[in-house]
């Protein structure tokens, strides 16, 4: 069977798929332009970004500010609202037009709704929630000798491979994976919230920034899923994502939940600010929400300060929080594997020794 | 009415793992578990069976010893098991196993009133995108995230989940749906469901059974029709090794204040 995905040297430039919601771009789609322009430049292509919505031209420019050297709109009162098969159909027609080499979509709750639809309508190969992206063999190996057990210079590399690597944790985090699409094209990649750099925004970038517009083929009658309503929840979500300190807590509270969540927050305080995070088993069991999650399955993130308190440390937890600046772990057991990654550890139980944290960490601030 | 609900048998791992000099996971190391997400799909089938009569049926691709996970299934209320293995489909990427477990499905049937159920992901890979691209193969609607399902008739409205909020959905069957943990709590199995599962139909597709599907040819399924290939597998390296702290009293607190002190993070 032929496939027009196989046509593999028809396909170039770099997209990133920008999601808004309610007509807002979100931080996601920043990140994902930022990191796409390092990406382009080395590949020696362009930046393009991609838009789709219901008069949405106005918010496309301030991709230009991140890196994007032109961004496509696709506007219909059929896309003001997200629906899988009104925003498949048209990002597939528009890709399947230009061609694109690569697709990066945000893995938020639409992207990892959208990606692999869109991956099997165009025949070609998705890689899920990647967390590191290199198209040169240069920039690989650079990342490889850093954040990889190999020995990179006793391998025999082929250093004209220009294949998208997309590296993604997998098994909970135990093992590093690096797929490639070699075969068919666009290749396409989910990219987790949160993990790549957002770049200085730049007026005169966002100024020059090229619009295109593109009238897609798309009406209510191609979406069999309908949306009836979209709810915010009014709840406060915790912005883990953007916290400076971090004070997580795990099953080492489970003796007094409250009062471990209050320690917490006051160490927080304590260091000038920041908020609280929490193990998946404390989440599991419905002592704290979701949103508080760090690790493989909930955030991941890298705050200035990241306190660990009564969390063991598995490797879904460390592999949301390890690349913290600074990590202090306090755990009853001296074996509990979260000291491996800690910059300071302390063997006691947290609720004596946070007050004696917080008083010392006051104390020093005072003396300054 | 029929429900297909799609489970996969993963490695725990939430306990400790063992990996050998090459980076390469021991999977031996790690006892298999039914995928958390998938229970909540059969736990959904499973309300909907008791609530209308439905047929619920366990479609997994896997190994042989995949067929325990499936009596584990019937046991709990299902009414049959599908096992798709075949060595053709071995080293299948999402694409080439959604290929061929949406192939299976087209041979069993899908009709009018029937539903497809996944969980959102499987904890091995943590992709999500099975779901999705077997609803696409079969052409049918696909509601991902689903934390409430209501089937009214032909018509389905799911409550779907977002980072900040939800969303309504409506849809009709046929159509795919991918559940998550918010969705119920699962059911154990049951006593007269452990006497019986052995006398329920287990059947075994293999690649001779699913040859003549229009979805399954040689260049899309199996390592050979996966579009995506590992380029290289690989261990993060431990940090180095930090400070422990002598003691867990005032003095060690000090200590600790003024080492942040110093490096001016407080």
């Amino acid at each position: 069977m032929a496939f027009n995905s196989a046509a593999i040297e028809e396909f170039q430039d770099i997209w990133v798929f920008c999601e808004q919601r309610d007509g807002k771009l979100m931080n996601t789609d920043f990140e994902l332009i930022s990191e796409g322009r390092k990406l382009a430049d080395k590949r020696g292509c362009k930046l393009v970004g991609v838009l789709l919505g219901d008069n949405v031209q106005g918010i496309a420019k301030e991709l230009g500010g991140y890196g994007a050297d032109k961004v496509i709109v696709c506007e219909d009162p059929a896309l003001k609202v997200y629906t899988t098969d009104a925003y498949t159909k048209v990002l597939c027609e528009v890709a399947m037009d230009k061609k694109p080499e690569v697709i990066l979509i945000g893995a938020s709750n639409i992207g990892r709704d959208l990606g692999p639809r869109c991956a099997a309508r165009l025949h070609t190969g998705l890689t899920a929630d990647c967390t590191h992206l290199d198209i040169d063999m240069n920039g690989y190996l650079t990342y490889l000798k850093e954040g990889s057990t190999i020995d990179v210079d006793s391998v025999k590399w082929n250093m004209e491979d220009v294949n998208l690597k997309m590296t993604r944790p997998a098994f909970g985090g135990h093992l590093m994976a690096t797929i490639i699409c070699p075969r068919f094209r666009p290749c396409m990649s989910t990219v987790r919230p949160g993990v790549m750099k957002k770049a200085e925004f730049n007026q005169a970038k966002a100024d020059a920034c090229e619009i295109e517009i593109v009238k897609p083929t798309v009406s209510d009658a191609d979406i069999e899923a309908k949306v009836l309503e979209v709810v915010k929840e009014a709840k406060e979500q915790v912005d883990l994502i953007g916290a400076d300190v971090i004070v997580s807590v795990g099953r080492g509270i489970n003796k007094d939940v409250e009062k471990g969540i209050e320690l917490a927050q006051q160490l927080a305080d304590a260091f000038g600010g920041g908020v609280v995070g929490s193990s998946r088993a404390l989440v599991d069991a419905g002592v704290i929400t979701a949103d508080h999650q760090v690790g493989q399955t909930g955030k991941t993130v890298h705050p200035k300060v990241y306190v660990a308190l009564g969390i063991s440390g598995a490797i879904q937890h460390k592999a949301g929080m390890q690349d913290s600046e600074l990590i202090i772990a306090v755990n009853k057991n001296e074996t509990a594997p979260i000291f491996d990654v800690a910059d300071y550890g302390i063997c006691g139980d947290l609720f004596k020794v946070v007050p004696m944290m917080i008083d010392a960490i006051n104390a020093a601030k005072a003396s300054k | 009415m029929k429900i297909f609900v799609c489970v996969k048998q993963v490695p725990d791992t939430s306990g400790k793992v063992a990996v050998d000099e090459n980076g390469i996971l021991i999977r031996s190391s790690m006892p298999t578990i039914i995928n958390p997400d998938d229970m909540n799909a059969m736990e959904a089938a499973l309300q909907l069976k008791d609530e209308t009569g439905c047929k619920v049926i366990a479609v997994t691709m896997g190994p042989a010893p995949a067929e325990g996970m499936l009596r584990e299934l019937i046991a709990m209320g299902a009414d049959e098991g599908i096992l798709i293995s075949a060595r053709e489909f071995g080293g299948s990427d999402t694409f080439a196993t959604s290929q061929i477990i949406a192939a299976a499905i087209n041979h069993v049937g899908v009709e009018k009133d029937d539903m497809i159920f996944c969980g959102r992901q499987a904890i091995d890979g943590d992709t999500a995108q099975v779901g999705p691209q077997i609803a696409e193969k079969l052409g049918l609607p696909q509601i991902t995230y689903a934390a409430e399902i209501k089937k009214e008739g032909n018509e389905v409205t799911v409550k779907r989940m977002l980072e900040d909020g939800y969303m309504t959905i409506k849809t009709h069957t046929p159509c795919l749906i991918t559940c998550i943990k918010e969705l119920n709590a699962p059911r154990y199995m049951s006593v007269p469901g452990i006497f019986e599962c052995y006398n329920k139909p287990l059947t075994v597709l293999d690649f001779e059974a699913l040859k003549d599907e229009p979805l399954i040819e040689l260049d899309t399924i199996g390592l050979k029709g996966s579009p995506t290939n590992i380029f290289k597998s690989f261990t993060p390296p431990q940090k180095g090794v930090g400070v422990m702290l002598e003691g867990a009293d005032k003095a060690t607190a000090a200590d600790l204040a003024d080492r942040l002190l110093k490096k001016h993070v407080i």
